[in-house]
């Protein structure tokens, strides 16, 4: 398995010992360049995963998608990248224009915030706290004041009911989504996101192999509850533009709208690449005792285990998005309280019998 | 040196919040600053190297009471909010220096004796950071030190709120039918 710590020390002694940097610089460099490529990263994954929803729901809806600009359409985003660079952005009369400014941030902020907890490979850990998990959950909840005072701040009725919808569906979403991370706390034995995926290597160990039933019953309570976090799928109607036209951001344009539309995609990202790391293993390959296919699957780079995982269960929540119609309001918050949270919480207490009893597939 | 200018940022950052909180007078405005105080207080935590607590104030205090805050704020009629902003008065003045001095006197007390500011730039102080299983075991203990007393009262008092909460809607309910 390649380590890609090799790396970042080669370039940690390389600013040291050959430049004859000192702590402080050697650190200032490091965040830099660390900083530069997870922005790059994140606008990169953007543009892949925007083109990837046009052409999965033009497939789903029986179209072809974008066709017309670069071969097969590739160009299409750049295309309207330029075009949203290019806009005017302008302000609402009699809105707050403060709050309408720095809405966008707090957003982008939390989306990125949480984009780089997501380890790419053995050793490419950005955020590697102790408390990992649970400051994941953290810093999401900041994109839930964003929404909020982006509609506030919009002086538009539409924009207002939206943010209320989509606060009190991120509230009440973020309760499964912590419970189900919690109970794979309770079989890993650690919160570090790193100690996770470690503890997944090895033939079987994928968490949902390892915890069976309630590994699988966690993932599955996860995705849906994920998809109603960032606010996609069946659970969109926070923007619902039959109804709200476009619902929070109605009144952005430009890259202040760019801004949600980042989010959004990456928030996708995000819960998928959670839900990899926590629960399909991250960058652990799949081991299944044999020796040949081990050493086999372990020639192939943590990254790409990472990223095809990942995209495999994007591709999962596209599907869902544009097959399922949009529920309403009540039926968002009954699907929360009544039934998702106490099956999360059955969840916990099954993972905690089988953890206490020993009835994992773990190899200690 | 590293850890001086962060301190530096966030102390700006933080006064500069709170200023500002206390001094606009739209209540979203002073909502979202104090957001921003407490965000700076979380980044304090992690500069003295305390995860946990950074992780619990800012999912405690910016994602849960913030919010809180602003559902409030979002419930309370547009005319009760009307004329609420104070003025400045003279006799007060007075009295509000006085406590602002004796608040100042006791932080400036609690900083110097326990000295924080040479300890945040002395680059020799150990990593002492504690780690998710002491913690938990900590909250979760019978012994000496141990947590699981106030814990579990603490959950009692939450019980009791949110029951309180139900009572306080249920008689309005039966207002309402009356």
């Amino acid at each position: 398995m390649f380590d890609f710590s090799i790396v970042t020390r080669w370039f940690d002694e390389l600013l040291r010992g050959t430049l004859g940097l000192g702590d402080f610089g050697a650190i200032l460099i490091e965040c830099v360049i660390v900083g530069l490529a997870i922005i790059i990263g994140y606008a990169v994954l953007a543009i892949i995963l925007i083109f990837m929803e046009r052409k999965v729901c033009a497939y789903f809806q029986c179209r072809i998608g974008p066709v017309r600009v670069g071969w097969w359409g590739t160009l299409q985003v750049f295309a309207d990248v330029l075009k949203m660079l290019i806009k005017e952005i302008f302000v609402v009369d009699k809105a707050d224009k403060l709050l309408y400014y720095l809405a966008p941030f707090l957003v982008i902020t939390a989306s990125i915030g949480t984009f780089s907890f997501l380890p790419w490979n053995k050793g490419a850990a950005v955020l590697d706290f102790n408390v990992g998990i649970f400051l994941v959950t953290a810093i999401s909840s900041i994109g839930v004041l964003g929404v909020f005072i982006a509609g506030w701040a919009s002086n538009n009725k539409y924009s207002v009911l939206s943010a209320m919808r989509a606060a009190v569906q991120m509230i009440s979403y973020e309760l499964s989504l912590g419970i189900c991370l919690i109970s794979a706390v309770i079989l890993t034995n650690t919160m570090q996101i790193s100690g996770i995926v470690e503890a997944q290597t090895g033939p079987w160990q994928w968490l949902i192999f390892q915890g069976h039933i309630p590994a699988t019953l966690g993932f599955l309570v996860f995705c849906i509850a994920g998809n109603a976090e960032a606010n996609r799928g069946p659970f969109d109607l926070a923007e619902a533009e039959s109804e709200l036209t476009a619902g929070y951001h109605t009144e952005y344009s430009g890259m202040g709208f760019g801004f949600y539309y980042l989010a959004e995609y990456l928030n996708l990202f995000v819960i998928s690449g959670l839900a990899t790391t926590i629960f399909l293993g991250g960058w652990a390959p799949i081991n299944i005792g044999i020796e040949g296919f081990d050493a086999l699957m372990n020639y192939i780079p943590g990254i790409v285990w990472f990223l095809g995982k990942t995209f495999v269960v994007v591709f999962l929540l596209m599907w869902i998005r544009w097959t399922f119609p949009r529920l309403r309001v009540d039926q968002i918050l009954k699907l929360e309280w009544k039934y998702l949270m106490p099956l999360s919480l059955v969840i916990l207490v099954l993972m905690t019998v089988c953890v206490a009893f020993g009835w994992t597939f773990t190899i200690a | 040196m590293a850890k001086l200018i962060v301190f530096a940022i966030l102390a700006v950052v933080i006064l500069a919040s709170a200023v500002f909180c206390v001094s606009t007078k739209r209540i979203m405005r002073a909502a979202t600053a104090l957001l921003f105080v407490l965000f700076g207080v979380a980044g304090l935590y992690f500069l003295l190297d305390y995860t946990f607590l950074g992780t619990a104030q800012i999912s405690i205090y910016a994602g849960g009471i913030t919010v809180m805050y602003i559902f409030a704020i979002q419930l309370v009629s547009k005319r009760t909010l009307q004329g609420l902003s104070e003025r400045w008065m003279g006799k007060r003045t007075l009295l509000a220096a006085l406590i602002a001095l004796v608040g100042a006197a006791t932080v400036l007390g609690v900083f110097c004796k326990n000295k924080i500011l040479s300890e945040l730039v002395s680059t020799n102080t150990p990593n002492t950071e504690v780690t998710m299983e002491v913690i938990g075991k900590n909250l979760m203990s019978a012994d000496k030190y141990g947590y699981v007393l106030p814990f579990e009262f603490i959950s009692v008092f939450l019980l009791a709120c949110i029951i309180g909460g139900l009572v306080i809607l249920n008689i309005r309910k039966n207002e309402e039918v009356k």
